[in-house]
């Protein structure tokens, strides 16, 4: 009477399994065309940055970092940061990982910053996609591997499925956030002055919001950054499977050389995209 | 004077069922009534006014009387739930949404309270956006943008950003980006509420000035009545979401409505809006100049006073005679073109009382008000002080 009965059960595993087979042999040719696209990005990224010479890209950390921050101490910083990750042997790691962070946020804000402006024009949407987007940012970052793998099974593909996935709640927020809250007097303005639909959007409301939107954007870079690492369950290589390793062979010392790797890919990421936030945050609120 | 915007019962009802609500909604409805029955706002309710083509209109009234939802009917930012609106007679609540745009962008221009700038452009840009979105050319409309910064007195400024300007800069802005659209009609909603007092008084000055020029047709809105008074041909006091009386200032003051247009105007300068036309008299004593001194003796002795207005046959006036002046004629057998004083001073009856008061302290005589040479009146002492009481 206590244990839970064992007669009583329902398998439903077996019918989502055969449910994505059936989707997956259907619908093949779409996957396929995906999978085909997201790859051609990826090699084109990962490919220009594997051109790049080592130091052209530590230089522009340094360019980047001066005009983000305007200290030259902190660009400094950030190009010690990645020098490091070099002498650590992570080159060829941090590109692969650097790739997938890339082609993810690109794809994310394809698809998050249009969508987060249809919201802020549709107050409908906007009540049905927060549901899920509440949602989605309550979900634990492995979740969104499942699928992933199921429609595109292991490797750097489907983790960049997973990524972009992931990561785009915060843009499609922040974007839809901004745009409707921009001042209801200037709006007024653009209207009264007959504005188009589109002169409003592209004139004053884009330009109005780009701050904020640049926030969005730059959270939606670091969480891209955090799933990388996790996407190294599927098969990503790149610093975070470097970590997984470490862990599965205990070997502490490889684990703190990528996990303190990963960190300052995260730090320098982080100020840059914050850097070119503040200064068109700046120049909005001007 | 043609009519430019002839604005008949028109209403604004917000929430989800405005049509059925105004249907419902009786003369003398209660607003706060209609918002916890309904959830509907009253923010305007069955207004008719017209404005005239090159006049000031002004519409005043305490904070949520409706002022902003009225002025944001005449360029359909907000869409009234009833009533008709027609500029140069075309109503133009029918009009498409391409020619509503185009109305917009070459007719009727805004300035709004907290300057509604575009923080992310500069000054010539903000200037020049108008012309930018009709589709003129870069070169002319930034040479268009320039000539409005001149005329507002902010040239030099072009290039600053928005940030870099003080309040009372960034309204001039404002107006200089209406302007440039050269819109026959102006709306300014509480264009210079938010700017200090004395900033205020230079905007309202140059806005007059402008006026001069250009002879736009504005519908201002203000909740400060001096400045209504100051600037306005005509203005409208609002109360609850209505219009509740239209005048010229010295009507207003003259002839309140009702108690609380009273209170509104408690407070208020008379001086500076009353004019000679509304505190002169009709002058009890009136002296012929065929008339000889005898005459004139017996006139003024007969009303009690020791002075009089002396006129010729077609109401011109001539002078001013005084008792003794009078006497002494008789003993020296003087006629009375020869005695009277000609070098009376006169005033115009459009002249405010305030520009009275310094003429009035010099003479020791009531003020004659006359209009090309004619005696219209006379303004005495007692009149002009009543009015400072
Ligand atoms: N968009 C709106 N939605 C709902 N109510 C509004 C809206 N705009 C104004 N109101 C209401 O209409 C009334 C008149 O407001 P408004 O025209 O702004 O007054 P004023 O400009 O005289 O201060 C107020 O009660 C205000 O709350
Ligand atoms: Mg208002």
């Amino acid at each position: 009477m206590m244990s839970f009965p064992e007669n009583w059960s329902i398998d439903i595993a077996e019918s989502i399994d055969q449910a994505i087979r059936t989707l997956g042999i259907r619908y093949e040719a779409i996957f396929d065309g995906i999978k085909a696209f997201v790859s051609f990005f990826l090699n084109s990224v990962e490919g220009f940055l594997f051109f790049l010479p080592w130091w052209v890209l530590l230089l522009m950390v340094l360019v980047g970092g001066y005009f983000a921050t305007k200290r030259v101490l902190s660009a400094l910083m950030f190009t010690v940061m990645i020098f490091v990750i070099g002498l650590f042997g992570y080159w060829n790691l941090m590109i692969y990982t650097l790739a997938i962070v890339f082609v993810s946020v690109l794809f994310s804000l394809f698809i998050g910053l249009p969508y987060g402006i249809l919201m802020a024009e549709n107050p409908r949407l906007a009540r049905y996609s927060t549901s899920v987007l509440d949602a989605m940012q309550t979900m634990p970052s492995w979740v969104y591997l499942i699928p992933a793998v199921s429609f595109f099974g292991l490797g750097r593909m489907p983790a960049v499925m997973a990524t972009m996935i992931y990561a785009l709640p915060p843009v499609i927020r922040l974007t839809s956030h901004a745009i409707s809250n921009v001042d209801s007097e200037t709006l007024e303005a653009a209207r009264a002055f007959g504005s188009t639909k589109i002169q409003a959007l592209f004139q004053v409301k884009i330009p109005q919001a780009a701050g904020t939107i640049m926030a969005g954007i730059n959270q939606t870079t670091m969480m891209a950054v955090a799933m990388v690492v996790t996407c190294s369950m599927i098969g990503a290589k790149g610093l975070g499977s470097e970590v997984l390793i470490a862990i599965n062979r205990l070997e502490v010392g490889r684990g703190f050389e990528a996990g303190i790797s990963i960190v300052f890919i995260a730090i320098v990421m982080d100020r840059l995209s914050q850097g070119v936030a503040r200064s068109m945050d700046r120049k909005a609120k001007a | 004077m043609a009519v430019k915007i002839s604005v008949q019962h028109v209403s604004k009802i917000f929430g989800s069922k405005p049509l059925k609500i105004l249907q419902d909604l009786t003369a003398h409805f209660d607003k706060s009534l209609v918002m916890k029955e309904t959830q509907h706002v009253v923010g305007v309710h069955d207004a008719t006014f017209e404005v005239n083509e090159g006049e000031i209109f002004v519409i005043i009234g305490l904070s949520g009387s409706g002022k902003s939802t009225l002025i944001r009917c005449l360029n359909l930012l907000h869409r009234p739930t009833g009533g008709e609106i027609l500029i140069d007679g075309q109503n133009i609540c029918d009009f498409s949404p391409k020619k509503l745009r185009e109305l917009r962008r070459h007719q009727i221009a805004m300035v709004f309270q907290n300057f509604a700038l575009l923080s992310h452009k500069s000054v010539l840009e903000n200037v020049s956006y108008g012309l930018t979105i009709r589709g003129e050319v870069k070169a002319a409309s930034q040479f268009k943008a320039r000539q409005m910064l001149l005329m507002v007195g902010l040239d030099g400024y072009e290039n600053e950003p928005i940030s870099a300007l003080s309040g009372g800069m960034k309204q001039r802005v404002g107006l200089a980006r209406a302007l440039a659209n050269d819109p026959e009609i102006l709306l300014m909603d509480e264009a210079f509420s938010a700017l200090d007092p004395i900033v205020r008084r230079e905007m309202q000055f140059e806005l007059l000035k402008l006026q001069q020029q250009l002879r736009k047709t504005i519908v201002f809105i203000t909740h400060d009545i001096q400045e209504a008074f100051k600037i306005g041909d005509r203005v409208a006091i609002m109360k609850d979401s209505k219009i509740v009386q239209i005048g010229s200032p010295e009507e207003i003051l003259t002839k309140p409505a009702d108690e609380y247009v009273e209170r509104f105007i408690t407070g208020v300068d008379r001086t500076q809006i009353l004019t000679v036309r509304s505190i002169m008299v009709v002058p009890s004593c009136l002296i012929q100049m065929r008339s000889g001194p005898n005459m004139a003796i017996q006139e003024m002795k007969r009303n009690g006073v020791s002075s009089a207005f002396v006129i010729d046959h077609d109401l011109k006036l001539s002078g001013l005679v005084t008792l003794q002046d009078a006497l002494k004629a008789i003993a020296e057998k003087l006629s009375l073109a020869e005695i009277i004083n000609r070098e009376v001073i006169q005033v115009e009856p459009s002249t405010t009382v305030s520009d009275l008061v310094p003429l009035a302290a010099q003479s020791a005589y009531p003020i004659a008000v006359t209009e090309e040479g004619r005696l219209l009146g006379i303004v005495t002492k007692v009149a002009i002080l009543s009015t400072l009481g």
